[in-house]
């Protein structure tokens, strides 16, 4: 059978992103933590997974979001540029707009609340639960933060226990260890 | 009993099942050349299209009327069409693997009927559906090609 010539693949891929009708552009990319699954909406950053499944990512995607889903380079150049700085010690700050707007709303809140957190920071649960008005929902703010779909860009890795321990990170207490390392927060593992 | 839908997939699942079949099935309407731009533009009009599917069925036969669409458009522009030839009730299967490097010579929509049906073994109904014609239509366009490119071949 006669395949599509990869230059053509791919000038459709960004031809796709280009016209603005895709519900979701999505990569694979590479990092010193591992490989990461990237994901933009139409309004921003909308999903950064570690270890990425791309078959089971897609489907929860596409329910999210629409079934306009295409793996698009040029889709989530911004994303990918800006973390390739992050890892390179070259920025402290995302210029990304994401996209929280599906999600539940005192998770969004948490998270918005959790980006004023600044590059070699930390804060704690309780602290953040303290800011948002809500001093006994450190547990509640604990789970926002581990179903945060927009890991690193949206920093829950700077939130640390009450004695300082790092105590959990839905990506593994590994890449928590050395985010908040390249950060400067805590000594490097 | 209830209805089961087939679920619409990610357009890239969709993409990817049928982008090399859409592609040869260009390439055979078209030649290589353009058969890139056609590529292009038939999966832009799909994805266009794809945020108003109603389920997931028939999608390769939805993927082939666009790309039908698509090749008939541009070979109408480039092509003077030819004057139609009486159809008959002959349905048997050429020996199409001699006759495709000809079908170039046909006019759009009888090179795209047996093209879709020597080529790619669609029914009748799905040809009929890409060409935007009735079964019957689909299938005297297909027979008219075929007797057409047999005369030219024994000529």
């Amino acid at each position: 059978m006669t395949s599509v010539p990869h230059d053509l693949d791919r000038r459709f891929r960004d031809a796709a992103a280009a016209t603005g009708l895709l519900d979701v552009a999505y990569d694979l990319a590479d990092s010193p933590i591992g490989p990461l699954l990237l994901a933009t909406s139409s309004r921003g950053v909308c999903r950064i997974a570690f270890d990425p499944e791309p078959e089971r990512e897609l489907e929860a995607l596409a329910r999210s979001f629409g079934a306009r889903i295409l793996r698009s380079p040029k889709g989530v150049d911004d994303v990918r540029r800006e973390l390739d700085e992050y890892f390179e010690g070259r920025r402290r700050d995302f210029d990304l707009t994401v996209d929280l707007r599906l999600l539940p709303a005192f998770q969004r809140s948490v998270l918005e609340e959790l980006v004023r957190v600044p590059f070699g920071g930390v804060d704690t649960y309780g602290g953040l639960a303290r800011k948002l008005g809500r001093p006994r929902a450190a547990r509640a703010v604990g789970g926002a933060l581990n179903r945060n779909p927009i890991p690193i860009v949206v920093p829950c890795h700077r939130i640390v226990g009450s004695t300082g321990g790092l105590v959990g990170y839905a990506g593994g207490l590994e890449r928590k260890r050395a985010l908040l390392g390249l950060e400067g927060a805590i000594l490097p593992a | 009993m209830m209805e089961v839908v087939a679920a619409i997939p990610p357009f890239e699942r969709f993409y990817e099942e049928r982008k090399d079949e859409i592609f040869g099935y260009l390439v055979r309407l078209l030649g290589r050349e353009k058969a890139e731009d056609a590529f292009q533009e038939t999966f832009v009009r799909a994805l266009r299209a794809y945020g108003r599917l109603r389920h997931g069925r028939h999608l390769r036969a939805w993927a082939f009327t666009i790309a039908t669409r698509v090749a008939v458009d541009e070979r109408r522009r480039a092509v003077p069409v030819l004057e139609p030839v009486e159809a008959g009730v002959h349905d048997e299967r050429p020996a199409y693997a001699e006759l495709e490097h000809l079908a170039g010579e046909l006019p759009p929509t009888e090179r795209a009927a047996v093209v879709l049906r020597y080529g790619y073994d669609l029914s009748y109904d799905d040809i009929a559906t890409a060409l935007g014609s009735s079964a019957e239509a689909a299938r005297q366009a297909a027979s008219s090609g075929v007797r057409r490119l047999r005369r030219r071949h024994t000529a």
